[in-house]
């Protein structure tokens, strides 16, 4: 029963156990016809096991699956893979050694009449006139293409991409990724894509959702995930992040290095909270250039910097002891050995109870 | 056609239990692999006379003397041989270091009975060497049968496995520990002695074992030599007495001769091989210059070679011109070699459609169950031949009439014989083939039946070919199953050499024997291009 109102995926309470090991533990997750979701957490999060229950290649223990509006997995069926309308890319290309790249993205297909798909599909990934190449005759790269072409032939209600760049190198994953992007959206194809590269993950999808020990922490657009992160996880996966301890006094917080405009919350008056500042938020203005003297525990010591091109990082210390990161484009650099103070450019920044974990 | 290997994959293969069919047919060849040995335990225990009895009859424990005595002087014979053979292939400046290396591993496409025809078609009663001596009034050759004529035909066609293990080892030794030796102050034969034996120590235990094997499993060299080891005894009680309980008392305690070899051979393997893993040295070693002893040590390989290549060959060309000449008729020939493809070739398609389910098994879907499976597949490894034989045509005898001395049976029990060949192929195969790859196939609509038909199989065909081919060859050399087994009438290339040496038909013997040796040649190119390429 498929109607056009529900999502092209939707996991309802979805557990699954290996052992006495949690791997997926009540997952909701929705995602929207021709929307491209990322799931993105640490190795062993159980993000790949999410993705193999939905395709099914694992049978959840509880909760329930559905792709088109139709349900695949519950308490009372389970649909196989073969029959779910889902086209998987692997980590490992997975091609079939045996066939030719026609042969491959042909295979999912009925016998006749495959021709004209396999062509559109050859050109769409823009592998024309590699046809008749085998496998291994491929670079890493024209493989996981092929790979793509192979799951997309068949119109799949869903696509599902396990690491798929990772075993690539990095000039080679920064350019697949776009162009793999690009070809998900010319196909229209709703796309879940599992990884644990954070770049790779804010870069390429409409909403990532961000997994921690079989749990979604939180899902969001990537700029939402990365200016506020529900959580100290997020936070700290997402991006690089200064925690900075302070008081929260009405709705503003004390800190080291100033006071900041907390984002709403419910913090009580006088309670220890943790500001979230990126490096990038963070400035520094050298002691020597203040007219009036700082207090000497708001005084900082560059202690090392990290050349990232475009801009340097600065490890600043404090006296007692806490290390923060300030970033500055490159052109603006302090050398190291700088007495500085430093103060934060933000409205509204995510604070965090001092307990939470 | 070559494969990029799949690389390796992450996480756990397919949920799915393993579907009856699999399970059944697995069991069903597992079955198989353990009756011979359940069987002969139920005969021995269930005759007249005590089995305990039997064991310490005098005449068994001769047999089990005599066994043990020929196996160790045949294994220290070729521990003697193997050992210098070895060093002068891999560290000496022999000259034709290359061929000489070729041909002292030559003699192990020779099978024991080929072996054991050309020793007596030379040197025993009526043989070459007499019929060329006769003219000179030679008319008596010193006693060739029983002991001495067994110790010669194995050691001949066994002692490669010492060299081979034995060159493996010396050509795996960093040249760092003698290096360190000398620059301590020994000489080169005290760093030998301390430094570089100790290492080699256990691939001569390994090489030596395996000469252990070979020697207690055999039946043709020592059936055709007449000597009364376990395998011939097993044979002559078979033919002589309609009660089977002696027999198989003998059945099964050459089992545990074969069964403790094999344990010891594995366990010194296992250890060989981390002492090889350990330092990984891509240094040539330093050659040793031989000096004046270069000639001697030439002259002592042409003389193992002359014996274990030069004097079968010579010997089958002798009787072949013979035979030629005397008008010997060739077309019998005709008919055993057939026969010969016949039970090779549906032997082979057997074995490898019965590997295929246990290999699935212990790759796709480990388990306790797949693992036990899979292990009472491999029993045909510790059973020689005479064994497997022997059970089956008792277990036909007494329970299906209607199967006994029929090709049937004779397939079920080279399958019991060559099983471990395939699987262990078939095993290797399918474990370079990625689960991912039968994932995509489920989700791009294959039922998984339609995923083996479609991905799997032929992915791993190369590999279920080689296998067929191996079990096609051996079992074309297969001398002691057939003989208890083959329906009346039905004659093979092993079974015409065989027969026609024991009748003392040295000339008839010749073309099968000739046959039979480019088989063997054949299959050990098999393995080793299998080998190669994994």
């Amino acid at each position: 029963m498929i109607d056009a109102a529900s999502p092209a995926l939707r996991t309802l309470a979805l557990v699954k156990r290996f052992d006495e090991v949690l791997a997926v533990d009540r997952v909701d997750l929705e995602v929207r016809r021709g929307e491209f979701l990322a799931v993105l957490g640490p190795s062993g999060c159980g993000k790949t096991t999410l993705l193999r229950l939905i395709a099914g290649f694992e049978r959840p223990d509880a909760g329930g699956i559905e792709i088109d509006g139709e349900v695949v997995a519950g308490p009372r069926r389970v649909v196989p893979p073969e029959e779910r309308r889902i086209g998987m890319v692997f980590q490992e290309s997975a091609l079939f050694p045996h066939l030719d790249v026609e042969g491959n993205i042909g295979f999912g297909l009925p016998g006749r009449g495959r021709g004209p798909r396999v062509a559109e599909l050859v050109a769409l990934v823009g592998l024309a006139g590699l046809q008749r190449r085998m496998p291994y005759e491929l670079s890493g790269g024209q493989q996981q293409r092929v790979a793509l072409a192979r799951a997309l032939a068949p119109h799949p209600a869903l696509v599902l991409l396990d690491e798929p760049f990772s075993s690539l190198d990095a000039t080679l994953r920064a350019q697949l990724r776009v162009e793999v992007r690009e070809i998900l959206r010319a196909a229209g194809a709703t796309a879940v894509f599992v990884t644990h590269d954070q770049a790779e993950a804010l870069e390429i999808s409409d909403r990532v959702a961000v997994m921690r020990a079989g749990r979604i922490e939180q899902v969001s657009t990537p700029d939402e995930l990365y200016l506020r992160p529900a959580n100290r996880f997020v936070a700290g996966f997402v991006g690089e992040a200064n925690f900075l301890s302070g008081e929260v006094h009405g709705d503003e917080v004390h800190t080291l290095v100033g006071h900041f405009r907390a984002a709403p919350g419910f913090l009580a008056q006088g309670a220890r909270a943790d500001v979230l500042l990126r490096p990038e938020q963070l400035h520094m203005l050298p002691v020597a250039r203040l007219k009036t003297p700082p207090s000497p525990e708001s005084v900082l010591r560059v202690v090392r910097r990290i050349f990232h091109g475009s801009e340097v990082h600065h490890v600043l210390r404090s006296p007692s002891g806490l290390e923060l990161e300030a970033a500055t484009p490159s052109s603006a650099t302090v050398e190291v050995g700088t007495e500085v103070i430093a103060h934060a450019r933000a409205r509204e920044i995510p604070v965090y109870p001092i307990d939470e974990g | 056609m070559r494969y990029a290997p799949a690389g390796r994959w992450r996480g756990r293969s397919s949920a799915s239990p393993a579907p009856v069919w699999l399970v059944g047919t697995g069991a069903a060849v597992a079955l198989l692999g353990l009756l011979p040995v359940g069987y002969l335990i139920v005969l021995a225990l269930g005759g007249g006379e005590s089995a305990a009895a039997l064991v310490i009859r005098e005449r068994t424990l001769g047999v089990l003397g005599r066994t043990l005595l020929l196996a160790t002087t045949v294994t220290v014979i070729s521990v003697v041989l193997g050992v210098p053979l070895a060093w002068l292939t891999t560290r000496s400046n022999l000259p034709g270091r290359r061929l000489w290396t070729i041909l002292l591993i030559l003699p192990l496409v020779i099978p024991s009975y080929v072996g054991g025809y050309a020793v007596v078609a030379a040197f025993g009663p009526r043989g070459a060497l007499q019929s060329l001596l006769e003219p000179l009034g030679v008319d008596r050759l010193p006693e060739l049968y029983g002991f001495p004529g067994a110790v010669l035909a194995l050691t001949l066609f066994s002692f490669p496995y010492v060299v081979l293990n034995v060159r493996g080892a010396l050509l795996g030794l960093d040249p760092a520990y003698e290096e360190v030796s000398r620059s301590l102050g020994r000489g080169p034969w005290r760093t030998f002695v301390s430094v570089t034996l100790p290492q080699v120590r256990p691939a001569i235990a390994a090489g030596g074992l395996l000469v252990a094997l070979y020697s207690l499993a055999d039946f043709g060299a020592v059936s055709l030599l007449q000597f009364d080891s376990f395998t011939r005894a097993i044979y002559v009680q078979y033919r002589a007495s309609f009660d089977p309980t002696l027999a198989a008392v003998l059945a099964l305690m050459l089992v545990a001769c074969t069964g403790g070899v094999l344990i010891a051979e594995s366990r010194l393997r296992g250890r060989a091989r981390l002492q090889r893993a350990a330092g990984a040295p891509r240094r040539p070693m330093r050659t040793v210059e031989l000096g004046p002893w270069r000639w001697p040590a030439v002259a002592f390989c042409a003389v193992v070679v002359g014996l274990a290549v030069g004097l079968p060959m010579a010997t089958i060309g002798f009787w072949l011109v013979r035979a030629i000449t005397s008008g010997e008729p060739l077309g019998f020939v005709l008919d055993a070699t057939v026969n010969s493809v016949l039970a090779s070739g549906l032997a082979a398609l057997l074995v490898v459609a019965a590997s295929i389910p246990v290999a699935l098994l212990a790759v796709r879907h480990r388990g306790l169950l797949s693992a036990a499976i899979e292990r009472a597949t491999y029993a045909g490894f510790a059973l020689p031949g005479i064994v497997i034989g022997l059970a089956f045509v008792f277990v036909a005898a007494r329970y299906l009439p209607i199967v006994y001395q029929s090709l049937p049976l004779l397939l079920v029990a080279y399958l019991v014989r060559f099983a471990p060949e395939a699987v262990g192929i078939a095993r290797a195969s399918l474990s370079q083939v990625s689960p991912r790859l039968e994932e995509a196939a489920r989700t791009l609509g294959r039922r998984p039946a339609a995923v083996l038909r479609d991905v799997t199989l032929p992915i791993v065909r190369p590999g279920l070919v080689a296998a067929a081919a191996l079990v096609f060859l051996t079992a074309m050399k297969e001398l002691p199953t057939t003989v208890l087994l083959a329906p009346t009438g039905f004659d093979t290339l092993a079974l015409r050499i065989w027969s026609a040496t024991s009748e003392g038909f040295f000339a008839r013997a010749a073309a099968p024997a000739l046959l039979m040796v480019l088989v063997a040649a054949v299959s050990l190119g098999v393995v080793l291009r299998h080998e190669s390429s994994r």
